[in-house]
């Protein structure tokens, strides 16, 4: 386990994810942390501005980016002060020595150099003049200035990195030739910079071990790495290839989501319109302007914008249209930390709208997985005539793990039909239900004998006209909850881990799946039985939730909120769960979660 | 009903095919059922079938009249209806997309949107149904009303210096922005048709009078038609019960009101909607019954300039020609693949 640190300036990410690329090409599984700063170039040398990106690797199957890293790169002493802390013992500290001057110390607050005061002597420390050798490699690259130069040394740290871990380099060199292409001296920079690393590494007596990772023994077939909003971007394109219907995205520019605006702003090919509005509201607006007249509509946000969207959810409840709403949470409340991720949007995206205007809920569990969660929000979306809201978080957008790739026959039919001209004589009523789905017909303009109105005011049963009767209303509003509730009908019963019979369930949801799957496997490894099961469905719950809660003697919910789910959980099962809550703007540590789950085993 | 055409291609439907079977249910007296009338009235003229045409509103009492259209609508929420009818338009522009909101919906809460659907020039038809007042609410001041304007929310007189709704739209790059009078048949028609024939946004002002919380706001122009400025393009500006006034531009580029002298019309204001320069039309929204006594009316601006849907769908056809039409399996298998064997 790897953790390259330095200024948000330093490319730290750019390393991290080109180390990942290697690794997975490699074969072994693995499982990625970016932690970085939301200011785009905080101060430099600053312990604010130290941008981080952990990557966790292994010859066998990884669920979390980890606890501990064995490596830290660090680039300046911030950095090292920052990070030092996770480090396990023993660990192997490479520091860049050429940005350990007075200055740069007394910024990240050293009385006196960590280098020579004995301070790191727990650990292995190569101290490497990174930006001088990095400089001195490029010397004869014509065109650049030795500025230029010395910002090649995170190519110079992944080439060493690359060989002391046997990563295939071919993916790397290719990459800079792409990247770099229209600047030819800075990508002939980096290339030198990269193979100088890796010479050095190889040269040098004080790296004397290369270490070896077999590859990882996963399920055969095609892969790839995939970052949580990629998966997300590519399960959107999906369900409007998969529905038929023409994706219509409006969004507002928000950390942690607008990767997804931009990468689908790449995908006009696909027949995709995506509006940059002036506001959340009027993002949302559009979404579902565009979801009346026929086209999958999508709005993609973080918790400060959804909280703008209300209105609009509350709107696309009533009118029975759909529209997918994506919340990629970060820490709250208000601005909070927008980088860092949170579970704390749940009983907004529940309850978080005037009077009963119940939504469904899908929850994505791991980078992959938002692939098949978008699917899945959209499939009811479709179906229902309903807002769905699709919770991720800005852990799962960021992170990245290995991706089998689907077979795309394989992937569900999720189309659907708009209802037609009537037949002479037939009425048309906008508010007459499926039986079994209780959806109501999705009648687009365009389409002749269909004209109507819908709006927010409520609807007479049937008819869809202005309806202020109380019987009318009551009748409405138990329809309207009927329909969602009836979903749960049409998704996948709660799948439970429990190997050994155990009477202690850890029940989870979101991002917390890896890290719960780890704990697990440390508490069974010490001889404890522990059931675990993940949510992936929130609203409703799938059907056998009650049975699986009620069947344990102890139920523990981790949740990186202050128990959320617990409290719907308790409100709806009438279980004594119990919670497990950090809210640190981090993942869980396995550990940690090991730890809580082996005391209430043992209680 | 007489859809189907008359067997030329052409679409013969009449005002009758425009009301829906909703009662209408605005306050007797009120200006709206005029404005509606007119609007049934001009309907066919768009030579549309009725499918093709939705009428998407936000909060308030003009926001009511989708109801009463016999053609696709969404009565959605206050003042988000420039946004709804965006994506609307912009996903489906094969339909003819009107909006009606009113002053308080426009230019309070839906501000942001009013200004932004203009600038970007999106393909709607946005009818304002100015009163000066609040009426579903029962009569607050709105940001159209006047300083000092007291009513049940402002009992000393409200403090907020109001609106002048042609000169935000125009100062909002609006391409299309006209005046009507809710009374006014010839007038409103007139200025319907000029919007429905603009390419990209249309803005339309409609003085609308409401009994009931603010009666007679409009009188000065309803009644007194001496008082009504009839702009033409090409022609200089005249007007009056015997044609004695005139409009002339001042060297700071403004403009006011003059009595016609031994001149003649020489010296007199020439309109020119189409200048690209907003300046003119600009000078010609500061003519108020405030400031001159009188209140210009029909199409103040009126420029080409490309359409925020024709441009959303030229990137989308670019797209295709150069990268050819999307494939999800490709997508899927793109950047750096590895293949584990069993």
């Amino acid at each position: 386990m790897i953790r390259f640190a330095g200024d948000s300036g330093d490319g730290m990410q750019l390393t991290g994810d080109r180390f990942t690329s290697e690794t997975a090409v490699f074969g072994n599984d693995l499982a990625t942390l970016p932690d970085f700063p939301a200011e785009i170039r905080a101060p430099a040398g600053s312990l604010p501005g130290v941008s981080g990106f952990q990557v966790h690797f292994a010859d066998h199957d990884i669920l979390t980016p980890g606890d501990q890293p064995n490596v830290l790169v660090a680039m300046n002493p911030a950095a090292l002060k920052v990070n030092l802390g996770d480090l396990a013992k023993g660990g192997t500290v490479i520091v860049n020595t050429d940005a350990f001057s007075d200055r740069n110390l007394q910024k990240a607050g050293y009385a006196t150099s960590p280098l020579d005061d004995g301070s790191l002597s727990d650990f292995h420390v190569h101290a490497v003049s990174l930006s001088s050798m990095t400089i001195e490699a490029l010397k004869e690259v014509d065109g650049i200035t030795s500025r230029e130069a010395e910002r090649s040394k995170n190519f110079f740290a992944l080439g060493l990195m690359s060989w002391l871990y046997n990563r295939p380099i071919e993916g790397t060199l290719g990459f800079i030739e792409t990247k770099f292409g229209k600047r030819p001296e800075i990508a002939e920079a980096n290339t030198r910079a990269f193979k100088a690393g890796w010479n050095y590494g190889e040269t040098s007596e004080d790296f004397a071990v290369s270490y070896e990772i077999a590859p990882a023994k996963l399920e055969p077939g095609r892969y790839r790495q995939i970052s949580g909003n990629s998966a997300l971007t590519y399960g959107l394109i999906a369900a409007s290839k998969l529905s038929g219907l023409p994706l219509f995205l409006g969004a507002y520019p928000i950390t942690p989501a607008s990767d997804v605006l931009e990468q689908l702003a790449n995908m006009k090919h696909f027949g995709v319109r995506t509006f940059q509005a002036e506001d959340e509201i009027a993002a949302s607006g559009a979404a579902l302007g565009a979801a009346f007249g026929g086209s999958l509509g999508v709005t993609t946000s973080a918790g400060p914008g959804i909280v703008l969207k209300s209105e609009t959810v509350g709107l696309a409840v009533t009118l029975e249209l759909p529209l997918i709403v994506v919340d990629v949470q970060r820490a709250g409340p208000s601005t909070g930390m927008p980088t860092k991720p949170e579970q704390a949007d749940l009983l907004m995206v529940m309850f978080g709208r005037n009077s009963e205007s119940p939504v469904p809920v899908v929850a994505a569990s791991t980078p992959a997985g938002c692939f098949d969660a978008a699917i899945e929000a959209a499939r009811i979306a479709i179906k229902y005539r309903t807002p769905v809201f699709l919770l991720s978080d800005a852990y799962l957008a960021n992170g990245s793990e290995p991706w089998l790739i689907p077979d795309v026959s394989a992937l569900p039919d999720i189309s659907t039909e708009f209802a037609t001209s009537p037949k002479d004589g037939d009425v048309f009523l906008p508010y007459k239900r499926d039986a079994e789905t209780l959806a109501r017909p999705w009648a687009i303009p365009g389409t002749p004998g269909l004209e109507h109105r819908i709006g927010g005011l409520e609807k007479e049963d049937k008819t869809g006209n202005i309806s202020y009767d109380p019987e009318n209303h009551d009748l409405m509003v138990r329809l309207r909850a009927a329909k969602v509730a009836g979903i749960a009908a049409d998704i996948p019963e709660l799948e439970v881990d429990d190997p050994d019979g155990a009477n202690t369930l850890v029940l989870g949801w979101g991002s917390t799946y890896g890290a719960i799957g780890a704990a697990a496997r440390r508490v069974r490894a010490s001889g404890r039985k522990v059931a675990t099961a993940h949510l992936h469905y929130l609203n409703p719950f799938p059907r056998n939730t009650g049975e699986v809660v009620r069947s344990y003697e102890k139920v523990l919910m981790p949740e990186i909120n202050l128990g959320q789910l617990k409290m719907l959980i308790r409100a709806e099962f009438l279980v004594d769960a119990v919670g497990y809550n950090k809210v640190r703007g981090r993942p869980f540590r396995a550990a940690e979660l090991a730890d809580a789950i082996t005391a209430l085993v043992d209680s | 009903m007489s859809e189907g055409g008359n067997g030329n291609g052409l679409v013969q439907l009449t005002a009758k095919d425009f009301k829906s079977d909703q009662e209408v249910r605005w306050c007797p007296g009120c200006g709206d059922y005029a404005i509606l009338n007119v609007l049934q009235g001009f309907m066919p003229e768009l030579g549309l079938t009725r499918e093709r045409i939705v009428f998407v509103s936000g909060i308030g009492c003009a926001a009511r009249l989708p109801y009463y259209m016999q053609t696709y609508g969404m009565h959605s929420i206050h003042g988000r209806a420039p946004a709804i009818a965006t994506g609307l338009a912009v996903s489906r522009p094969d339909l003819s997309v009107w909006v009606v909101t009113g002053d308080g919906d426009a230019l309070s809460i839906g501000g942001n949107h009013l200004i932004h659907s203009l600038r970007r020039n999106v393909n709607l038809k946005i009818l304002l149904f100015n009163n000066k007042i609040y009426g579903l609410t029962k009569g607050q001041y709105s940001p159209t009303s006047e300083l000092g304007k007291v009513t049940k929310s402002t009992p000393m007189g409200s403090l907020d210096y109001p609106f002048n709704p042609l000169s935000i739209a125009i100062g909002a790059e609006a391409s299309f922005v006209a005046r009507a009078i809710d009374t006014d048949k010839k007038g409103l028609t007139e200025v319907l048709g000029a919007a429905a024939r603009h390419r990209g946004s249309a803005f339309v002002e409609i003085l609308q009078n409401c009994n009931i919380y603010n009666d007679g706001a409009f009188d000065f122009v309803r009644e007194e038609k001496g008082n009504r400025i009839y702009l033409e393009s090409g022609a200089p500006i005249r007007f009056g019960a015997e044609g004695e006034k005139g409009v002339v531009q001042d060297v700071d580029g403004s403009a006011r009101v003059v009595d016609l002298g031994e001149g003649g019309e020489d010296g007199l204001l020439v309109h020119d909607a189409g200048q690209r320069e907003p300046s003119l039309a600009f000078a010609l929204s500061r003519i108020t019954f405030e400031t001159d006594g009188a209140v210009p009316l029909g199409v103040f601006r009126s420029v080409e300039r490309p359409v925020y849907d024709d441009l959303m769908s030229e990137q989308l056809e670019t797209a295709r020609e150069r990268s050819g039409e999307g494939d999800l399996e490709t997508l899927l298998h793109s950047g750096d693949t590895w293949t584990v064997e069993s």
